[in-house]
């Protein structure tokens, strides 16, 4: 049976606004989805309510992992059931070693039952692995001696993403703008780097404006957020119109949503 | 079993009996008796003394407390410091009776003493003798410093001879029954290039004591010698604990000084460290935690009377729930004291939005060739580093104490000692709340 992260009629609200009206989507796993869209439309509101996010408010619908429930875990349950997020700005935690914070949260991940202050991952195990992926990802191997994210560069945050992203082995992955800030060789090696790393494996949402980082991951599906909705779905081919031609024949063949995108971004210009 | 005196308070009656009991030099006893008349003579402080602005002790009662020496046998509680470690000497306290002394024979024969001050002081006064009257801590200071000098009882003393270097840390433990008055006085003498690790803690028979412990250190690193002194102060947490407590160090010689603040009710602290020779460094550690309504204050003071000297200070404080911190820090630098390098920074977690900390650096310069520099921030644990950490798998738990740990990285870097490292990131650890 194939595993399926099915959204359905999705409504989220920060600080009582709505901002996902009715968002309905379905990822199996194996498969590529690039979810598009002008900012302010609610893209990585989708990502952060996947995820958990205690400010986000899920006010209506539904987030089904095989079947289960997902709403009513926390973001440490949704992680550990195999989802992930690569986040636009991931957090600094100073003082703790990207190492350390990974052998933690690969154990926490792969044995989603363990307690706190059970066993770890043995050192010696972990190191090995984490070696050879950020080998892989052509990344120094002095970064795992560096504090998480603090004082990184827009680039290295991302490609520390991806690095947790190959080492917790999801079964979703959610990439916000994983593009965003970096130049083009940077994305070019984002982007095989997914791919390198058993992205086929995982059933991946990425959140882009590039065209770069789907090159290599080429979407199955590309879905157009406008409002708060997912208000087309296509193959690649919409991806390529949307980066080429913007969003102007999204807005006019849906005046409502439209109607509403321009509402929610007058709100935050006030 | 507990035999009950009568609580006989602090008067002079009690004070004559205490001296009666006690075979002590006359040099000494009049030391006592010279700090017991200004101990009449002063007040306790209140919130109009400037240091004691932030720190209410409206409700201390000293009568509640005894001068009398109580017998208790009490179950020891456990020693973190020394943990894992091979250890030169050991001492052990309870309500300022020495109930256990160590030394290995390989340092007792180069001349180190080390144990009770008490039994010490009686055997080799005359030895002791300068160092008590150097008077590092001033008896006039204020009515704690006057009653310590006054009326200290057991203690501890560490005296390492000329070129001696004690290659095993030497542990000294402070027990202090529920309801008890320690009275510790602690002196550590390192002579000329001599070298030695002291790793000192204090605690009560249970978390929840009460007590008194009104306390001094006094450390003398001579010159060229190097003290690593480390000092955990775990009282229960219905302590009240006043300390003074000051370090000289001489030229060439090397001090570091960590303290780690975990107990008590609430603590006034006055460590100060003067650099009396040219060359000397000092670094000086604060790890605290808070928790409940615990109200710790240490007021920190470097002093620099020499050329070429370097002081670094780093305190970092961590508060949960009602708790409250205040750190005042002061750097001197004296007119002669050219060429001086001084540091220090205070960094406060807030765990709790009820938690308060109060952080208070300042200079007084005289020298116009020097480099001074100070630095507080405070933050908080913010729901978006937790958030992180969950979708990586940490439970909200394990978030908390991941970032906590994180925090006091930077300070645990510095103290070179494993075992203490590991015994405060442990006790911290055990102590963080869900929040």
């Amino acid at each position: 049976m194939s595993e399926t992260l099915k959204i359905t009629d999705l409504h989220v609200a920060i600080e009582g606004k709505l901002i996902l009206r009715g968002v309905n989507l379905t990822i199996n796993r194996g498969e590529i989805h690039a979810l598009m869209g002008p900012n302010g439309s609610g893209k990585s509101t989708l990502g952060n309510a996947i995820m958990g996010h205690p400010s986000y408010e899920v006010t209506g619908g539904a987030i089904e992992l095989n079947g289960e429930n997902v709403l009513e875990w926390d973001a440490t349950g949704r992680s550990r059931a195999g989802i992930f997020m690569a986040f636009q700005r991931p957090m600094a935690i100073p003082g703790v070693k990207m190492a350390d914070f990974l052998r933690h949260a690969t154990t926490n991940v792969r044995n989603p039952e363990r307690k706190e202050g059970e066993e770890l991952i043995p050192m010696r195990q972990f190191r090995k692995e984490l070696t050879e992926k950020m080998d892989q990802l052509r990344m120094d191997t002095e970064f795992a001696r560096r504090y998480v994210n603090d004082g990184f560069s827009g680039g290295e945050m991302k490609r520390a993403e991806i690095l947790q992203l190959a080492m917790l082995r999801p079964k979703f992955a959610i990439l916000d703008e994983t593009d965003s800030g970096l130049d083009v060789d940077a994305v070019k090696l984002a982007s095989e780097s997914i791919a390198e790393i058993g992205g086929e494996q995982m059933g991946i949402l990425i959140i882009t404006h590039h065209d770069k980082l789907l090159e290599r991951n080429t979407p199955d599906f590309t879905h157009v957020m406008l409002g708060g909705k997912l208000v087309e779905t296509g193959g690649v081919e919409l991806a390529r119109e949307l980066y080429t031609d913007g969003y102007d024949r999204i807005r006019t063949s849906y005046p409502e949503a439209a109607a509403a995108e321009e509402a929610m971004t007058e709100v935050e210009a006030v | 079993m507990s035999v009950m005196l009568t609580n006989t308070g602090f008067t002079q009656e009690a004070f004559d009996a205490f001296l009666a009991e006690r075979s002590e030099p006359d040099w000494l006893a009049d030391l006592r008796k010279n700090a017991w008349s200004r101990f009449d003579e002063m007040s306790l402080p209140t919130s109009r003394d400037e240091e004691w602005m932030r720190t209410d002790i409206r409700l201390f009662k000293l009568d509640k407390f005894s001068l009398a020496v109580e017998s208790n046998e009490v179950e020891l509680p456990r020693a973190l410091l020394a943990e894992g470690v091979e250890l030169g000497g050991r001492s052990v306290s309870v309500d300022r009776r020495s109930v256990e002394c160590q030394l290995s024979e390989k340092w007792s024969n180069q001349g180190v003493l080390f144990g009770s001050l008490d039994a010490i002081v009686a055997e080799h006064g005359d030895q002791l003798r300068p160092y008590f009257e150097r008077h590092l801590v001033d008896p006039h200071f204020d009515k704690f410093s006057a009653l310590n000098a006054a009326c200290w009882s057991g203690g501890s003393v560490l005296f390492v001879p000329k070129g001696v270097q004690i290659d095993e840390p030497l542990h000294s433990l402070s027990v202090m029954s529920d309801g008890g008055t320690d009275l510790g006085k602690t002196l550590v003498i390192l002579e000329e290039g001599a070298e030695a690790t002291l790793l000192a803690e204090s605690a009560s028979t249970t978390v929840d004591a009460g007590g008194l412990h009104c306390g001094s250190i006094e450390l003398i690193v001579e010159k060229g010698a190097r003290l690593r002194y480390v000092n955990l102060q775990n009282w229960g947490n219905g302590v009240w604990h006043f300390a003074h407590q000051m370090a000289h160090v001489a030229a060439n010689a090397n001090l570091q000084w960590t303290i780690g603040a975990l107990g008590s009710r609430l603590a006034k602290v006055n460590q100060r460290v003067a650099l009396i020779g040219q060359d000397a460094e000092a670094q000086v550690n604060g790890v605290m935690f808070t928790q409940g309504k615990q109200h710790l204050c240490y007021n920190t003071h470097q002093h620099h009377q020499a050329e070429f000297c370097q002081s670094d200070l780093l305190y970092k404080a961590a508060l949960q729930d009602r708790s409250r911190t205040v750190w005042r820090g002061m750097i001197q630098v004296d007119e002669g004291a050219q060429r001086t390098n001084a540091y220090q920074r205070n960094d406060n977690l807030m765990l709790a939005t009820t938690a308060r900390a109060d952080s208070i650096p300042g200079l007084e310069i005289e020298a116009d060739d020097v480099r001074c520099t100070h630095g507080s921030t405070s933050g908080r644990v913010d729901d978006q580093q937790l958030f992180y950490a969950m979708t990586r798998g940490y439970t909200r738990q394990e978030a908390v104490r991941m970032i906590v740990s994180g925090f006091f990285q930077k300070v645990f870097d510095r103290i070179t000692i494993e075992s203490v490292r590991e015994a405060l990131g442990e006790a911290i650890g055990r102590r963080v709340r869900d929040i």
